[in-house]
């Protein structure tokens, strides 16, 4: 098959093939490339390279604004990102061990909406929940600041765990729980022992992603953050707007290499606990026969 | 649900069901009260604000007690605005119309992607396919500020452009406003989104790609196709559902965009996400913010139907 495609198939095929390839990645790589760059220049200007310089770094280091988002931001993501897995397992198993229950049209509907919904819409729709909250209960519970951004984040994120979770759970083999039931373990012990350690990876990533999601989030913060509690997106956002600046490359580079470093060691795990289990499954298959 | 009849080890039957039964309710219970409760109920209170009056400081309520009679107002007034008004309805069908640009710019640039992608040497696809998602992790925030840097006044895109000449054509196709000028423009906006929502047309379109059987190309070749006529009339109607799930990826989201548009589309490039916004924040005209919504979400709900009907007749599909 292969003789028979490269004899029609010109080298010059191959060769545009390969060019479009190369072509497609600098366009997506160009823009992180440039501002891990510019942050290590010495003029302000991104026209002119003046040198290398760690200035803006050191700036940055004593960026208040910026270091007071960092870790509100942070710590939203975490918070964020936990909830939304709770929750996205949940929604996820409901999914799809639960193929009928009153309203499941509606719960699917309302499970993946978010990803789609333009978030100027998810923002406005929560701020106007909490102002109406606010009136009927005239407490401060629901003042606009850390707790309500994490509340939208937390919107957000669940969608996509739930997405994550699901494409796990609908993979399993519903014999390995069957089988637990059988030897008379409990629910909660099913789902302790077998189904967990199944999903575990699965969770891994739907929890980075939904860090990662709250972590770069600018709309919904907007409409939910109030005074004291602009995340940093919201700072990077709004030096943004005025024009192009050199603290902002600094960000971006700091961001961009923990970014890569959680990636790198994430994925690494991943493949390290699929190969695990795959070797478990050999042996257990090996066991059984 | 065949392992609800499993043989009981522990406990009596009705004490095991009871039991199961508050597991599924707690199960569903929690994600479904909390949807219910930050998901829908806010809709419905936009969908209220929609047809109410501003008040003062607030929308006034559409139920109210005068003079103890109950009343009800409902002012459908902001919907007449949205389809009457020029900046409401130029905005909504530029945010179309660049959302189909956009589309089609993806559409070009990562079918061709995809293809060679799933065409390349089975080894490298994975690191590839890596590659394309790496991106996606690092802040969507900044790297659409890149562009700022790159189009900007000397910056490396736009110096390239105006070297090789390119900036007199865009003017002259209208892209830009004047030679030169790149950013604030239709250009700095399509491509702003383009390169943001690249990779969710790459995605779906190599998957469906990758998928297909090679054999039928040795068919097609076998019959007297050449490689262009193979490639038309057997690879892209094959992959017609990764065509339409990545451009709907793309569409959706570039219709309701605020950010994009805000970074690199100036003045000039009118998006609904913006107007909403502005009505929100600038004007402090909550029921026209809410009116606005609503129409943007049946103007997203038609395409969301299209692509959900593809990706059901997918799944059949493959199964």
């Amino acid at each position: 098959m292969s003789a028979m495609l490269s004899i029609s198939g010109a080298k010059g095929a191959r060769l545009f093939g390969r060019a479009w390839l190369l072509a497609g990645f600098v366009f997506l790589y160009l823009p992180i490339v440039t501002l891990v760059l510019y942050s290590f220049n010495h003029s302000p200007l991104p026209t002119v390279w003046g040198g290398f310089t760690l200035d803006w770094y050191v700036k940055l280091a004593h960026d208040q604004e910026i270091l007071n988002g960092l870790w509100l931001s942070l710590k939203i993501a975490f918070m964020s990102a936990t909830a939304s897995v709770v929750l996205g397992t949940l929604a996820a198993f409901t999914l799809v061990k639960y193929k009928r229950f009153g309203g499941r049209t509606l719960f699917s509907g309302m499970v993946t909406a978010p990803l789609v919904m333009p978030e100027v819409i998810i923002g406005l729709a929560l701020l106007l929940l909490l102002v109406a909250a606010q009136r009927l209960t005239d407490s401060p519970v629901f003042d606009r600041g850390m707790m309500t951004i994490w509340l939208g984040h937390l919107l957000l994120g669940m969608a996509y765990a739930t997405v994550v979770v699901q494409a796990r759970l609908s993979d399993l083999n519903p014999q390995l729980e069957e089988a637990a039931m059988d030897l008379g373990a409990r629910p909660q012990q099913v789902f302790a022992l077998v189904t967990l350690p199944l999903i575990l990876q699965a969770l891994a990533s739907a929890w980075l992603l939904t860090f990662s999601l709250s972590l770069d989030d600018v709309v919904v913060s907007a409409f939910l953050s109030g005074p004291g509690s602009t995340t940093m997106p919201l700072v990077i956002f709004s030096r943004a707007r005025l024009g192009a600046s050199p603290s902002v490359n600094a960000v971006a580079t700091v961001i961009i290499a923990v970014v890569a470093v959680f990636v790198t060691v994430g994925s690494l795990w991943i493949a390290r606990a699929e190969r695990r289990r795959a070797a478990e499954i050999n042996a257990a298959q090996r066991d059984a026969g | 649900m065949s392992r609800l009849i499993a043989p009981a080890q522990h406990g009596s039957w009705p004490q095991r069901l009871l039991a199961l039964a508050r597991g599924r309710t707690a199960v569903i219970g929690i994600p479904y009260l909390w949807l219910l409760v930050f998901f829908l109920a806010p809709f419905a209170i936009v969908v209220n604000y929609s047809v109410s009056v501003m008040g003062a400081v607030r929308p006034e309520d559409i139920f109210s007690v005068v003079d103890g009679v109950r009343k009800v107002t409902i002012n459908f007034g902001n919907y007449v605005t949205v389809f009457t008004d020029d900046l409401y309805f130029k905005a909504y069908v530029s945010s179309l119309k660049y959302a189909a640009i956009t589309t089609a710019v993806c559409l070009f640039i990562g079918y061709p992607f995809a293809y060679f992608m799933a065409r390349a040497k089975p080894g490298i696809q994975p690191a590839l396919l890596m590659l394309v998602m790496l991106p996606f992790w690092t802040s969507f925030l900044l790297r659409v500020y890149a562009w700022k840097g790159l189009l900007g006044e000397g910056g490396l895109v736009a110096e390239f452009l105006i070297h090789t000449g390119l900036d007199q054509l865009m003017a002259g196709l209208g892209m830009i406003a004047s030679p030169g000028k790149f950013m604030n423009t239709p250009f700095s906006l399509v491509i702003g989104m383009s390169y943001t929502y690249l990779p969710f047309m790459i995605l779906p379109l190599y998957a469906n790609l990758a998928k297909m059987d090679l054999r039928l190309l040795e068919a097609a070749a076998d019959l007297g196709a050449n490689r262009f006529e193979a490639f038309w009339l057997v690879t892209v109607p094959l992959s017609r559902a990764g065509i339409i799930a990545g451009s709907m990826l793309v569409f959706i989201p570039c219709v309701g965009e605020f950010v994009i548009p805000e970074l690199l589309g100036g003045p000039q490039t009118l998006m609904i996400g913006r107007v909403l916004w502005d009505e929100f924040f600038s004007n402090n005209d909550w029921p026209m913010a809410s009116t606005v919504a609503v129409v943007l979400i049946l103007l997203i709900v038609v395409p969301l139907a299209i692509f959900n009907k593809y990706q059901a007749e997918a799944q059949e599909r493959g199964r």
